[in-house]
Order: C-alpha cells, then structure tokens, then sequence
C-alpha cells in the first residue's frame, strides 16, 4: 500500500500572536515550531497502516527547508521517506495554493492512503484535507476517530453534533485524523541512528498564486477588565444577582 | 439579483439554529438566498428558511443516507445553475467538511468558521480567528465563489420574511456514505453551539466529581459542558468535549469555568465568550484575567451553592 502522511509545522501552542509592522501578517520573531498536534495522529495512523498493510510510507510537507527537524523525527519513527516542498513564503499561501501545491506532488509519488491532521493549528481551517481529495479525486472521511482498512476501502467513525458516524468509504481516499484515533509512538534510539542516514528530498513547491488577499491581520480586543463578587458559596447569590441584572444572561 | 446558496442542516425537518444564523448571514448581504438540505423531511424547512430571509428551498431527494460527497456534488450543481456568487454553511462538524468539499470541486479558496461577512460591490471580504482566537485575518475572496463556513452563535438569525418555495432535486449520490450513527444519548447539546457552557478542569480532583459540572450545566436547561485539555488527556471527559487549542472554540452567552487556571491554549479557545464568569481556588489563576465575574473558592462548596440558585431563578 502506498501511504502518504501530509504533516504541516506549525508554531507551538503556547505562542503569542504579534501583528507584524504591515498589519497583514504576523510576527513571527521568536517563535517556536512544533508538528502540528493533529498530524502527529496522521503519521501514527501511516506507520500502523504499513505494518497491517505492508507498502511505504512518505512523509509530506509544503514549508520551509527547517521543516526537516519533524520529517526527521517521522524517519525516525519509521516512515520510509520524506518529502519538504520548499516555500520559504509557506504561511503566505492560502489554503487552496497550498492544496493545490500539495496534491501535484502526491499525484507523482501515488497514493492509495493519504492521512493528514484534522487541522493545522496556526491557521483551523481544516480544509487541505478535502481539498487534496476534491483535486486528487479521492475520497474523503474527516475527522476519524476510529478506522478500519481493507485493500479496497474501509469504515472510518467520526464524531459530528450528532453522534458518531460510521462512514464507509473506497480507496482512494484522503483520511483526516482526529484525537482519538491513536496514540503516537515515540522515536527509539535505533530509529533516531537510522533516520539520520536517510535522506530528506526537498524540491520547490509548485507556485500556486493566491485567489483571496489579506487586508488587514488582527489581535482580539482586550476584554473589559472583571471583578471578583466574592469568596466561596457565600458569593453566590452576587454572582446570581451580576447575571442578571448586569450581564442579563441568566 | 445574485444569488448565495446556503446548506441547511436539519434533524427530521427541524432547521439547526446555526443554519439560519448562516441563511440570516447571506440575507443581511442583500443577495437572494436560496437554501438547500438533504436528507428526510428537507422539504419541511420552507417556513423555516423563509423566516430565516431564503426565497427559495430545494430539497434533495434520495439521500435517505448522508453522503459528504454526494451533498458537496449536489450543492455544486446548484451554485451553477443559479450562477451564485457565494456559499455558505455553518461551521459544525457536517459543515467544515462540506465547505472544502465544493470549494475543492469549484476550485474557490475556502474560508473555515468566519465571524464576519461582509459583501461591498461584489467583493466578499471575512474575517476569521488563527491560532485558536490569538488573531484573526481579514480577508478579500478573489475566487468566483465565496466559500464560507460561518461560526455558530455569531450571526443573528433574521426574521420577518415569508415562507421559502419549495423545488426538489434528486440526488447526484455519493462514494463515501454515513452508514450509521450511534445517537449522543440525550441529544446533548453541542459544546460549540450552546448558548451556555459549563466547563471542568483539574480542580474537580476526579473524575467523579464531573457530576457536579453536570448539574450546574443541567440547571442552566440550555448549557453543555465542556472540558480542559488536562482532564480530557486524563481521560475523564471524550475529546468532543474538549475546550481550546486542540479541542473546540467556543463563543457562548455565558461560559462558567470551573477549576480551569486558564492556560493561554484554553483561553483561546473560549475569549470571545460573551459573559465568562471563573471559579477557582487559586485567586492568581489567569482563568480570572479573562473573567468578568470570579468566585474564590473550592468548587466542590461552590457549585452545590451555584447550581440551587440558578435552579431557583429561573424557575
């Protein structure tokens, strides 16, 4: 089975959002970056498909050459090969470009399981998922919390306002992972030696030109300043009477 | 006039409120609004979109069960043919991933969980939050068709218009189908789409004591509770409950925090909540930076308290 695990490095959760000078972008001084949570699931789910499955696994990334740092890590995990599309100007790329970009690339290598985060946490779009299926012409679960796989198709369950769904689906097909779905494996020793000999392919990402334009990047206005009604049970009924006179939601 | 199409979720009939919001969306930008659901008792919604300001409903027939790709091929069927300049859903579980979904097949860039909309001439522009809530992008669509999925309790839902016409169209079908869904087991409502949430942290020391959290929720009739990554990872609370950076963001009317210190992830995912009250032992938890209300105290003298007077005033 050929397997493709679409990762993105995002900056780490504990960053704080700085506007850049032009007011469009942000400010990335002193960030750090961590694989985005979620695509840690998706190259989990890949090295569990090979081993049931047999076949190989690629990892795939549209960013910077720095990128390298969590391919390497994935290497070391047991992926077989790892792919960086380089695009210095990567967080500039709308989802669409970056889509696009992505599924020329997985078109070349193959694939008949494509899995990738339920969403990137720099930008929650949650869209190059089903992009790449739309573009790749795959089908596509969102949001897999629990999967079954088999040569031609599978069963993915998800979790929607409704309950869970069980979803059936052919190969194939563009999975996303959710948390749930599995819990990742750390690297061994053997495989950190390992994945240092093996070589990551870096090749230019397609340019892909945008189709929206960023007017104006924005933080959240402060929120009025509050005020503690009191200490323990005692309090309660302020904070009732606060409800409803002043906050009126109660 | 143009036209925006907007998918209508609906349970036996029944519009989801966070799909009239989006209908209420598309209507306050002038354009003509044209409502499309799926599934059985679509054809029920007429008088529901109409308040909600959509003229016209097609109802899709032979989609008995849900299929993604099925609903994105239809929904793309009607954009061209009625040459609309947008689409809209809601951004729930069904709606993100239809939203990519028809953007990918019209090939318009898509713009998940957007808390503004705004068409001037015939350019689009949203604004919507990265990084959890830490920022938020406003943005020009230069694609032929807005794709947009709309952030539930954002946008008001209009009223005043009469009832929609009804068309039906039957289904161009699908490769992936929902074969099943194992019902939540009291229709609980969803974290994201409450007006209320409750929401627990470390400070209920146990799994157990979640109980307490779920009374308070259950007195409040329209809350849900909700969790924090600590207690989800700990595994007292499933993940669709989670609140934060890598669990759900939320924007109700009142959000209650309960032994939650507020880490900055978990901040993100629930400041734009409209009235958010902290109850924490600790009076430095950054919880009560955010808060408009704080209680110091232990959760467990607190929400006993709490929950008898919320009972009491709204009966």
């Amino acid at each position: 089975m050929k397997i493709i695990a679409c990762v993105k490095r995002v900056p780490t959760t504990e960053v704080q959002a700085k506007v850049a000078a032009d007011g469009k972008s942000i400010d990335t001084t002193g960030f750090e970056y961590m694989l985005s949570f979620y695509d840690d699931l998706a190259v989990e789910e890949a090295l569990k498909t090979k081993e049931k499955h047999g076949g190989e696994v690629t990892v795939l990334t549209l960013g910077p050459s720095e990128s390298s740092k969590e391919l390497r890590e994935a290497l070391a995990k047991g992926a077989d090969k790892a792919v960086i599309l380089v695009d210095p100007a990567w967080h500039l790329r709308d989802a669409r470009s970056t889509a696009k970009a992505l599924a020329a690339k997985i078109k070349e290598l193959g694939a008949d399981v494509v899995f990738t985060g339920r969403v990137a946490t720099d930008r929650d779009q949650a869209s190059v998922g089903p992009l790449l299926a739309a573009y790749l012409g795959m089908s596509c679960v969102t949001d897999v919390v629990k999967l079954e796989l088999g040569a031609q198709g599978g069963n993915a369950q998800r979790e929607s306002e409704a309950g869970v769904e069980t979803v059936e689906f052919p190969l194939p097909a563009v999975l996303t992972c959710d948390k749930g779905l599995n819990e990742p494996r750390y690297a061994g020793l053997k495989g950190i030696m390992a994945a240092k000999k093996k070589t990551i392919e870096e090749t230019p990402a397609t340019a892909v030109p945008n189709a929206s334009r960023v007017l104006k990047v924005e933080l959240p206005p402060a929120r009025k300043e509050g005020r503690i009604v009191g200490e323990g049970a005692a309090a309660v009924p302020a904070l009732i009477a606060a409800l409803k006179n002043e906050a009126k939601v109660l | 006039m143009s036209t925006i199409v907007v998918f209508v979720e609906h349970k036996s009939g029944s519009a989801r409120r966070a799909s009239l919001e989006a209908v209420g969306a598309a209507r306050a930008t002038g354009m003509n609004v044209v409502a499309l659901a799926t599934g059985p008792g679509a054809g029920e919604l007429a008088a529901q979109v109409g308040a909600a300001g959509a003229s016209q409903l097609v109802a899709v027939t032979g989609a008995d069960k849900y299929s993604p790709d099925g609903c994105a091929a239809d929904v793309v069927a009607l954009v061209q043919s009625s040459g609309a300049k947008a689409f809209l859903c809601a951004n729930t579980s069904a709606g993100k991933d239809l939203l990519a979904r028809v953007a990918g097949a019209l090939d318009c860039v898509p713009f998940a969980d957007c808390v503004e909309l705004r068409c001037e001439g015939a350019v689009f522009t949203v604004r919507r939050p990265v990084l959890a809530g830490k920022a938020s992008i406003t943005t020009q669509s230069d694609s032929p068709v807005l794709c947009a999925s709309l952030r539930p309790n954002t946008f008001a839902v209009a009223s005043g218009a009469g009832a929609a016409t009804v068309s039906s169209v039957a289904t161009k079908g699908g490769k992936v189908v929902v074969a099943s869904i194992a019902a939540k087991p009291d229709a609980k409502l969803d974290v994201k789409e409450a007006p209320v949430v409750v929401s627990g942290g470390r400070g209920l020391r146990e799994a157990p004591h979640f109980k307490l959290v779920e009374d308070l929720a259950a007195a409040f009739g329209n809350a849900a509770v909700g969790a924090s990554r600590a207690v989800v990872d700990a595994g007292w609370r499933p993940h669709s409950e989670q609140v934060g950076q890598t669990g759900k963001t939320v924007s109700p009317q009142l959000y209650v925090a309960v032994g939650i210190s507020g880490a900055i992830q978990h901040l993100a995912g629930m400041r734009t909540s409209k009235v958010i009250v902290a109850i924490n032992k600790d009076a430095a938890a950054p919880i009560f930076k955010v808060a408009d209300y704080g209680i110091v105290g232990d959760a467990f003298e607190v929400l006993p308290a709490l929950t008898e007077a919320v009972k009491r005033a709204r009966a």
